[in-house]
């Protein structure tokens, strides 16, 4: 279907013009509708894909070079509502994001907006594509156009520092993809997913096959910053201009995890052994959970504080996708879209707030942030839908993870994720109750470095909200919200996972133009009333715990020592980062060679 | 694939990414980079390679002479654009960053930690 072809092509087309234009001063209100409107394309073009996938999964052949008895020697979008369901969040997010950019971008670089659509092209490629190297293509366009975007201002240092270190961690990570793409390939003599999977199935497991996954999975590691792959992740993320930030956070790093279960399902998920997987991946996401969340509550500079819990959810999807259940998955698939819109929220909200105040570090702006009133309530009750609050889609999300966490034997993870809900959650309610209404202990500050010097100031005067930037901050909201309480989503996201697991379908459908599904539907199940028991543990939990930190913090000074080696570890030394996620390849790449063949 | 090509590869991308851990100089990280990325190259050539063929250009050869994998030779084509791309905009921010910092050593920026 040519329409497939669209949600890559039309970006891409519109920044190249953008790019071309760019020595005739094109009008600036050009270069915003252009954007816009791609952006919002792209949305419309995925919603439409995700509608016709609901069925059997949409196929372009570029070139019409079409498999000829199972072997495929062309390259192809291969679209189901999964991948057509993460370019449709790209879209919206990037809707939102170019929006708030109105007001916020220094009016003289239009080239921002050609290179945040050559990102989204690069982000919505890589959720439709059916091919490994495919993939890595998608990846690297990504990739190369988000550490321009991280380091955008870079006559600042900080940026400059974050992008250094963002751009050699996640290209040391790039290099181990395409070494396991050119291991799989020597094995099997395909690229295509489905072919690949054809081919591994018929033989008997063994190292180097184990290995070859290990690899890509560390690749996609680096760019899900699961520990100890993350590093890069707080850097970049704290530095970059908001409506990067608000499409880092909401849906690239995701995609990482997305680009696993894709090629675990597809390519490897016959011919290695699930039980031991399932394992290294719940065990890294339960690890990254925790170490994201206590990082966040060490935090005081918002957008990092934002990071790691960033950081602390990628894990909890993790463990989601770790499940290898259908459940599992729908259940993560709905947490990340109902989390990367509260992630949209509150990063939108922290622009808001260093647009008008100039600063984004909670002791410089202990409540100076008294007369933002909408702004306050925006953030807190995003703040809250991240600890689950009823009905965000992270809390529906969250149910039915729980749910497949379960019947696959791991139920104790619910403890995990109730932790860091009330982690993450106090973390975020303490900065609100910091900023928007003063609480808390002055605090002098150690060194000036984490001041930031202020982005660019916008055309309205500081000290009122330009309704362009609250706009996005609300819609997101809603769109968060929407995610939970639309009837019937959950059982289309779990009809949507049995599909994605399905590796028999999928191959079917993709060399030789159609199957027969074997996988019979299974209702979704709706939050059961210890889901709602948690949530509400979750959320008082927070509340207690923000309450604490703000209004009694000596109860908690002995956990500082302990933190502060942790913080240690974060050192912003690119060395040691590389380091930890080479050492992290090794580990995995040991794991998965003695547990899964 | 033959074994030694493969601990070629492999000892490329090892003392590639040693070089980058322990790099003092932004320049020479980048190139150390450009080695590690070379493990690649010697991977994927030799994963296509068949004893006695030949290039797989048909203009001048008979279609049924045996070739080489032409299809890892793309890959390889597309992998070195990449690594050049890449390549220049790290140079870039080295540039950069001995403009800002005055010094071109890891060791020595450290705006971000914690």
């Amino acid at each position: 279907m040519a329409l497939a072809a669209l949600p890559v092509a039309v970006p891409v087309i519109a920044a190249t013009l953008l790019a071309a234009l760019k020595p005739f001063d094109p009008p600036r209100r050009l270069v915003l509708l252009t954007s816009i409107g791609t952006a919002a394309a792209v949305a419309v073009f995925s919603a439409i894909l995700l509608a016709r996938s609901g069925d059997e999964t949409v196929l372009l052949w570029f070139g019409a070079w079409t498999p000829r008895d199972g072997v495929a020697l062309g390259v192809s979008f291969a679209i189901d509502p999964l991948g057509a369901g993460a370019a449709l969040l790209a879209g919206t997010l990037a809707v939102g994001a170019l929006v708030f950019s109105i007001r916020y971008v220094d009016p003289s670089d239009d080239l921002f907006h050609a290179l945040m659509l050559v990102f989204l092209a690069g982000m919505v490629g890589f959720a439709l594509s059916g091919d490994l190297f495919n993939l890595f293509v998608f990846f690297e366009l990504l990739s190369t156009s988000a550490f321009v975007l991280a380091g955008y201002q870079i006559e600042r240092r900080a940026p400059l520092e974050g992008s250094l270190n963002f751009a050699i961690v996640n290209t040391v990570g790039s290099f181990l993809f395409l070494f396991g793409i050119a291991l799989v390939y020597g094995r099997t003599g395909a690229l295509n997913l489905a072919q690949i999977g054809q081919e591994l199935a018929r033989q008997p497991p063994d190292a180097l096959v184990a290995v070859s996954f290990a690899l890509l999975a560390s690749a996609l590691f680096v760019k899900a910053a699961i520990v100890p792959f993350h590093f890069w992740l707080a850097d970049a993320y704290a530095v970059a201009r908001t409506p990067v930030c608000i499409l880092f956070a909401g849906v690239m790093s995701e995609l990482g995890l997305y680009g696993i279960a894709r090629i675990w399902w597809t390519g490897y998920s016959d011919a290695l052994g699930h039980e031991g997987l399932r394992a290294i991946l719940i065990g890294a996401g339960v690890l990254t959970a925790l170490v994201g969340a206590l990082m966040a509550l060490a935090q005081t500079h918002l957008k990092r504080l934002l990071a790691f819990a960033t950081i602390s959810y990628l894990g909890l999807f993790l463990i989601g996708v770790g499940t290898l259940d259908s459940d599992g998955l729908a259940g993560a698939a709905l947490f990340v879209a109902g989390d990367g819109f509260l992630k949209g929220t509150l990063f939108a909200c922290v622009g808001i707030v260093q647009h008008r105040l100039g600063h984004v570090d909670e002791r410089a702006l202990q409540g100076r942030g008294r007369e933002a009133r909408l702004v306050a309530a925006l953030f807190a009750l995003a703040a809250l839908g991240v600890a689950s609050l009823p009905p965000f889609g992270s809390f529906l999300g969250k149910a039915l993870l729980e749910h497949g966490a379960s019947t696959v034997g791991y139920g104790w993870v619910t403890a995990v994720f109730i932790a860091v809900a009330i982690l993450t959650g106090a973390a975020l309610l303490r900065a609100a109750g910091c900023v928007f209404l003063g609480l808390g202990e002055v605090e002098e500050m150690e060194d000036e470095s984490d001041v930031e010097e202020g982005e660019p100031a916008g055309e309205t005067e500081p000290g009122r909200t330009p309704v362009v930037m609250a706009l996005p901050a609300a819609g997101f909201l809603a769109a968060a919200l929407a995610i939970g309480v639309i009837p019937g989503i959950a059982d289309a996201a779990v009809r949507a996972a049995d599909r994605f697991l399905d590796r028999g379908a999928y191959a079917g459908d993709v060399l030789f133009g159609g199957s027969e599904s074997s996988s019979v539907p299974q209702p979704g199940l709706g939050p059961h009333w210890y889901d709602w028991l948690y949530a509400a543990i979750s959320c008082a939990g927070a509340l207690a715990l923000a309450w604490v930190l703000l209004l009694r913090p000596a109860a908690l000074r002995g956990a500082r020592r302990p933190l502060a080696g942790l913080r240690a570890l974060h050192s912003g030394h690119v060395g040691d980062y590389v380091a930890f996620a080479v050492a992290g390849a090794a580990v995995l790449g040991g794991l998965c060679a003695v547990t899964l063949t | 694939m033959s074994a030694p090509a493969l601990v070629v590869a492999a000892w490329l991308l090892l003392v590639g990414l040693y070089g980058v851990v322990t790099s003092r100089n932004l320049v020479h990280l980048v190139l150390c980079l450009g080695v590690a990325q070379a493990s690649t190259y010697v991977l994927l050539l030799a994963v296509g390679y068949r004893q006695g063929a030949q290039a797989p250009i048909f203009s001048d050869i008979p279609t049924s002479a045996p070739v080489v994998d032409p299809v890892v030779q793309a890959l390889t084509l597309t992998d070195v654009v990449v690594e050049a791309t890449v390549s220049a905009l790290l140079l870039a921010l080295a540039v950069q960053t001995r403009k800002r910092f005055g010094t071109v050593d890891p060791d020595e920026i450290g705006e971000l930690h914690g």
